[in-house]
């Protein structure tokens, strides 16, 4: 094929199931992804050394990892496969790509971005000591190196991801302290008819639930975070919450998993100068796409939790809508039915999602009553205090401005983990409403890039 | 909204804020007018360098006059903006570079700038960390640099302490003089009068200037900046080089928390439409290399971020400054072509002393709008 191809940033469910298909179409998509093996977070593959069965490594989830695993080793020689290999910046029709030290700039006519998702976290006294870690880095250190972050685990924050990676701890034998739930059990009730769309997400969340229970686990819903206490030189101590009838509950623990749902990995879309929507519902903003992921952006598609979270399954089903919208803008023909049903999944997804946000909210209100000499910025030390008085003394209500006074957002991470909650604190100091707070604009680097980088064509 | 006072400043970048508020100092009502926040573009996103060497010499005694300013901005301002008189150094590749750094260090001198030419191995034992390809610098002790993202909004705050009334998110559409006054319109419909106008409107001030008679070519470019995850504080001085060669022609600097700061090179495209700048992938990737020369420990850190802003440039790579050549009552400061930064605390001090007096100590004849006008009649 002459002239510039398709391009997917990410090997997760989303991009292997829409390398399937532009692969089967005929076309050679080239696959980016940071990591060293296809998969993706969800069902990252161990390193090539270890020997657990799939069964002990995705539990419930096995038979599509297999199946995931399988499909893309189907295409790797149909596509042009980087791992290892990080998108750093995009510009006009060129995304720059490093591997090894080694920058290249691939052109290309249509990107598929499948970036995924990060934790989204709302710091608390002492979250920055040695042994806290997000809810996704504590799965990872199981599933990749089969490590438990400590000897006794306390699980804070909310949503379907504290309830799995706290009974995948119990199941390979870790101890579990507690798992910590700031959301109500009402707001699960409240949620049912939207949770229904997939009933047997139902039925295997509630089974986590009873595995936490049968080893007599205090599972404790409706806490408001206090602390986590502990030093810098010997880490988590102890975690406390206040209990929903007012009592405080201290527990003793050496690590702590933390996380309030996901965020989606938008930087790239940024750079395209993708439009973004405000949702209300979860108070962030997404990227906005069509039925099959087309953005605002000419060549632009995205897939997967980077657009939309709707976990592993919609991801998939995402992945393979992107690439159908890329055939059909590209002249090919695909079968209507096919679409139609892909989207027709994709909407039930869509109304769970939405259900699963109101279920487990995201706990903005936790911002407004943070203690001044709370981290929010971890890469840049900024605490609330001087978030607050960017805003009172300096006048800031908008989050790029805000920034600029007092640094928050502006470290390695780009406020990746710290942004949100920037936001919350922003708009409760300065009176308005979260979404005229804005998001913090991406840079480049996507994430950071060695000085000591050189071009491929470099003398 | 309406409003008239003595003095109505268009643009709220570093030069019409520090107009302002030494303009509020003489007791003259003040109204600024900008069109987004203050000091969001090239005001807020330069490299933060407060050098007077390498000027063009005629342009020292007005950095002269800012850097003293710059040294007490604390008392006059209730903050420092994180001025740090750390030196700045000239650095060269090469013998006949070298040439020319000394040249200008004879010249700078009867301007009033002592500079110090350091030879390679001084430069070494008192810089270690300079790569072996530098073979000289110049050394200027009293220059620095600061945080431009908080030194326009500190003379903007401290300014409207003293009584000037700042108004942000308002776009001056047109401005025209009718009798003694001026009137200003704005996008959302309010008026505003005054018997003096300063137009300090950066890489958008053409547009007023040519509404006004006075058509300059002026160009936007945008500063292709980054920025380094933080490291110990070694690289005390604010460096830049010295070349002919426009790819080696980079800088950076390093924070007291660590973080180094570079530029330069190749300037990048920006849009004054839709107020976006690009830092291009290909000129950080080209700074990479050149910053790599000037200090090789460098290489074992990673660049978290890029940005840009939007920049005016002159094809004579200076400023318009001073009364207009037209109109009375009117005066310009803009198109500062990438080096206003150390020069915003005394552009506004010379600025709110001509307008208040008539007149100005420093000289400034240089910078007149009406080069352009000469240059628009030769060619006609």
């Amino acid at each position: 094929m002459a002239g510039p191809g398709v391009i997917i940033v990410g090997a997760g469910p989303a991009g292997t199931r829409a390398a399937g298909i532009l692969a089967q179409a005929g076309l050679r998509p080239t696959v980016i992804d940071e990591g060293a093996q296809a998969g993706g977070q969800i069902y990252r593959r161990q390193p090539q050394n270890f020997s657990r069965p799939p069964e002990q490594l995705y539990g419930a989830e096995a038979a599509k990892a297999r199946a995931l695993h399988g499909a893309f080793d189907a295409v790797k020689d149909r596509i042009d496969y980087r791992p290892d290999t990080l998108a750093w910046n995009l510009d006009g029709g060129l995304l720059h790509v490093v591997k090894g030290g080694v920058t290249d700039a691939l052109p290309f006519a249509h990107l598929v971005i499948a970036a995924g998702a990060t934790d989204r976290l709302m710091p608390v006294p002492g979250w920055t000591l040695p042994g806290v870690y997000s809810l996704g880095g504590a799965q990872i250190a199981l599933k990749a190196q089969a490590c438990s972050i400590g000897a006794k685990v306390a699980f804070l924050g909310t949503g379907p991801l504290l309830y799995l990676v706290a009974a995948q701890y119990v199941q390979a034998g870790a101890t579990v302290a507690a798992v910590l739930d700031t959301s109500v059990g009402s707001a699960r009730l409240a949620a049912l008819p939207e949770l229904a769309a997939r009933p047997m997400q139902i039925v295997r969340g509630l089974a986590y639930l009873h595995s936490l229970r049968d080893k007599r686990i205090p599972v404790l819903t409706g806490v408001v975070p206090m602390a986590i206490a502990g030093s810098e030189s010997r880490g988590v101590a102890s975690i406390s919450v206040r209990r929903p009838d007012g009592r405080k509950l201290e527990v003793e623990c050496d690590a702590v998993g933390l996380g309030y749902h996901l965020r989606p990995e938008t930087q790239l879309a940024d750079l395209a100068q993708c439009d973004f929507a405000f949702d209300h519902l979860t108070r962030q903003w997404l990227p906005v796409v069509d039925e099959d992921g087309r953005t605002s952006t000419k060549g632009i598609y995205l897939a997967g939790d980077g657009a939309r979270l709707a976990g592993a399954d919609g991801a998939e089903i995402q992945g393979q809508l992107a690439a159908y919208a890329v055939l059909r803008d590209l002249g090919y023909a695909v079968a209507d039915d096919k679409v139609t049903r892909l989207r027709r999944s994709l909407r039930r997804m869509e109304r769970f999602r939405r259900g699963l946000a109101r279920a487990f909210e995201w706990p903005w209100q936790l911002a407004a009553d943070l203690p001044d000499s709370t981290l929010i910025c971890r890469c840049e030390a900024i605490d609330a205090r001087a978030i607050r008085l960017a805003v009172r003394d300096k006048g800031a209500a908008e989050i790029n401005r805000v920034k600029a006074f007092c640094r928050v957002g502006m470290g390695r991470c780009q406020g990746r983990y710290c942004g949100h909650a920037a936001a919350e604190l922003v708009a409760a100091a300065s009176g308005v409403p979260i979404e005229t707070v804005g998001r913090l604009r991406s840079q480049a680097p996507i994430k950071p890039l060695s000085i000591a980088t050189d071009p491929r064509s470099s003398p | 909204m309406t409003g008239a006072a003595d003095v109505l400043i268009i643009g709220g970048g570093i030069m019409g804020a520090s107009t302002a508020f030494f303009l509020r100092r003489r007791r003259r009502s003040v109204i600024l007018l900008e069109r987004g926040l203050i000091g969001q573009q090239a005001s807020g996103t330069n490299f933060g360098n407060v050098r007077r060497q390498g000027r063009f010499l005629p342009q020292l005694p007005l950095a002269h006059r800012s850097r003293e300013i710059w040294g007490r901005l604390a008392a006059l301002l209730g903050e420092d903006a994180e001025f740090l008189a750390t030196g700045h150094l000239r650095l060269c590749y090469r013998p006949e570079q070298f040439e020319v750094l000394d040249a200008y260090a004879k010249d700078a001198r009867a301007y009033g700038l002592e500079l110090e030419l350091i030879s390679q191995n001084a430069l070494r034992s008192r810089f270690p960390f300079i790569g072996p390809e530098v073979i000289a610098g110049s050394y200027s002790p009293n220059d620095g640099h600061a945080n431009p993202r908080l030194a326009a909004p500190a003379f903007a705050s401290a300014a409207r302490r003293e009584g000037a009334r700042i108004v942000e998110n308002v776009e001056v559409l047109g401005i025209e003089k009718n009798n003694e006054d001026f009137r200003v319109e704005t996008a959302t419909g309010e008026t505003f009068r005054a018997p003096v106008v300063l137009i300090a409107a950066g890489a958008w001030a053409s547009a007023f200037s040519a509404q006004l008679g006075e058509p300059v070519p002026l160009v936007a470019h945008g500063p292709q900046m980054a920025v380094t995850e933080p490291a110990p504080y070694v690289i005390k001085p604010s460096i830049g080089m010295s070349t002919k060669v426009t790819e080696e022609g980079v800088y950076l600097r390093q924070i007291p928390r660590g973080n180094v700061i570079f530029g330069g090179g190749n300037r990048g495209p920006a849009f004054v439409d839709i107020r976006r700048a690009k830092v291009l992938p290909e000129n950080t990737l080209s700074q990479l290399r050149q910053i790599r020369r000037i200090a090789p420990a460098l290489r074992s850190l990673s660049v978290i971020r890029v940005w840009s802003g939007i920049e005016g440039y002159l094809p004579d790579d200076i400023p318009i400054m001073g009364p207009s050549g037209r109109v009375s009552g009117l005066f310009y400061a803009f198109g500062f072509c990438g080096h206003g930064f150390q020069l915003g605390p005394g552009v506004g001090d010379v600025m709110a002393e001509l307008i208040d007096t008539g007149a100005t100590t420093t000289p400034i004849e240089p910078f007149h709008i009406a080069r352009f006008a000469a240059a628009a009649a030769a060619v006609a």
